[in-house]
């Protein structure tokens, strides 16, 4: 799907668990997730620091989709 | 007489009719062997004989496909072949999408076993090599020869009820069909032989390739982003309480659009999720961990992104064909074109 959707030249950032089937697929923008159950976010660390992580990834997911990448990109830090 | 009959079909160019000018030639039946048919009548021995030939030209086939099938089909009928052949049509795109066509129909309609030949990337290639076994040829028809034997090969075997082999010994397209069977020796020792033999830089065939996926070039960062219209497709398998579209939770046949309209965050009064491939506990109670909507409609709201498109896409990521899925991507970037999309987040479970 994130193919079909670039392709048209629209950015699309993935945000998954598996890095690695996001890297065989072709994503170029990935943002690694939390886990499968909960790919944005902890509930095993309560709501307020689930959210606060969801906010992070999705902060990060944004500024994946401003930055020009020309291979394949994993965003694993927040330093910009 | 031969004991078993065959009919074969060949385009305007090869049926000797003429080149591009002659391609709206209509379907014609002769009761005699042209052109590539001796080769394969030769191949083939005094055993066999080529019944019919059909001629149809390859404009006319794509133009008025099912009209054309029809009239085939019928002339075929006729003849009641043992096997029915097409082509070969190397690299000849339409002349390749013909013979597909016909000999899925011929195969469906009438139960024959039937027989092709073609370039593995004329464009019939990929559209047919599942329903249809197509002999592996070279772009031109100067490799006609090292293609009779093949396609000799198969024909002897239909005809006779014998096992068709893998594509590798028989020389056909790959197909995707996994067949069982009892190896002499087990996984690990399968291992460790490849193993070895990779380490020694020799060739080695894998038990199981790996498919092939093209690439995408990456898309032009965003440069505004506070203008920005971003929209959220998921493979997380979110859906409407209900899941009214009734999409699959395994091998997802198609995806859901579904309103976010005047919403804050996402409910679990509204919606669900329907994958079948994760402990669902977590995202059932809470939903912005599949769409992050919360946190998305506050970053629209103090103006860190322009807008939020007001629906996302939905689908089941697990065990979906990516051929289907790439069907997915293709329909909704089409979409989000039309509705002015500048970034996407898709996110997977």
């Amino acid at each position: 799907m994130v193919k079909g959707i670039e392709k048209y030249g629209i950015p699309v950032v993935h945000i998954c668990t598996v890095v690695p089937i996001s890297r065989t697929i072709g994503a170029n923008r990935i943002v690694p997730a939390v886990g499968i159950p909960y790919p944005l976010g902890d509930p095993t660390q309560g709501e307020d620091e689930s959210r606060k992580i969801r906010e992070k990834l999705v902060t990060r997911a944004l500024k994946a989709l401003e930055t020009p990448v020309d291979e394949q990109t994993v965003f694993e830090k927040d330093e910009w | 007489m031969a004991a078993y009959k065959i009919v074969h079909y060949i385009n305007q160019f090869f049926g000797g009719i003429g080149g591009e000018d002659m391609a709206d030639y209509k379907p014609e039946v002769r009761e005699e062997v042209i052109g590539p048919g001796l080769a394969l009548k030769a191949g083939l021995g005094e055993d066999f004989e080529i019944a019919a030939t059909v001629i149809c030209g390859d404009n006319y086939f794509g133009e008025n496909l099912d009209e054309a099938t029809d009239t085939i089909i019928e002339m075929v009928k006729k003849y009641q072949p043992d096997v029915f052949v097409a082509g070969p049509a190397f690299n000849a795109g339409r002349y390749g999408v013909a013979c597909g066509t016909i000999c899925k129909a011929v195969e469906e309609r009438l139960g024959i076993p039937v027989l092709s030949g073609m370039y593995e990337e004329n464009p019939g290639a990929d559209m047919f090599k599942q329903d249809v076994i197509l002999v592996k040829t070279g772009n031109s028809a100067a490799t006609m020869r090292k293609a009779v034997p093949k396609l000799v090969g198969l024909i002897k075997k239909m005809v006779a009820g014998e096992e068709i082999l893998g594509p590798s010994i028989e020389g056909y397209l790959e197909r995707g069909i996994r067949v069982n069977y009892f190896a002499k020796e087990r996984g690990s020792e399968r291992g460790i032989c490849m193993l070895v033999k990779k380490m020694k830089g020799e060739e080695f065939e894998t038990d199981l390739p790996m498919p092939k996926f093209d690439r995408v070039s990456p898309a032009k960062a965003v440069e505004d982003m506070k203008a920005a219209r971003i929209a959220v497709v998921t493979s997380g398998g979110i859906v409407p309480l209900g899941n009214p579209d009734h999409i699959e939770s395994s091998n997802a046949t198609k995806f859901g659009e579904y309103t976010i309209e005047g919403m804050d965050a996402m409910s679990r009064e509204d919606y669900m999720t329907i994958h079948g491939g994760y402990d669902r506990q977590f995202v059932l109670e809470n939903p912005n961990l599949v769409i992050p909507l919360d946190v998305l409609r506050e970053k629209e709201k103090n103006g860190e992104i322009g807008s939020l498109l007001p629906y996302f896409a939905s689908t089941t990521g697990t065990g979906t064909a990516t051929n289907s899925a790439a069907r997915f991507g293709d329909e909704i970037g089409k979409k989000f074109i039309e509705e002015g999309v500048d970034a996407v987040i898709l996110t997977s479970t």
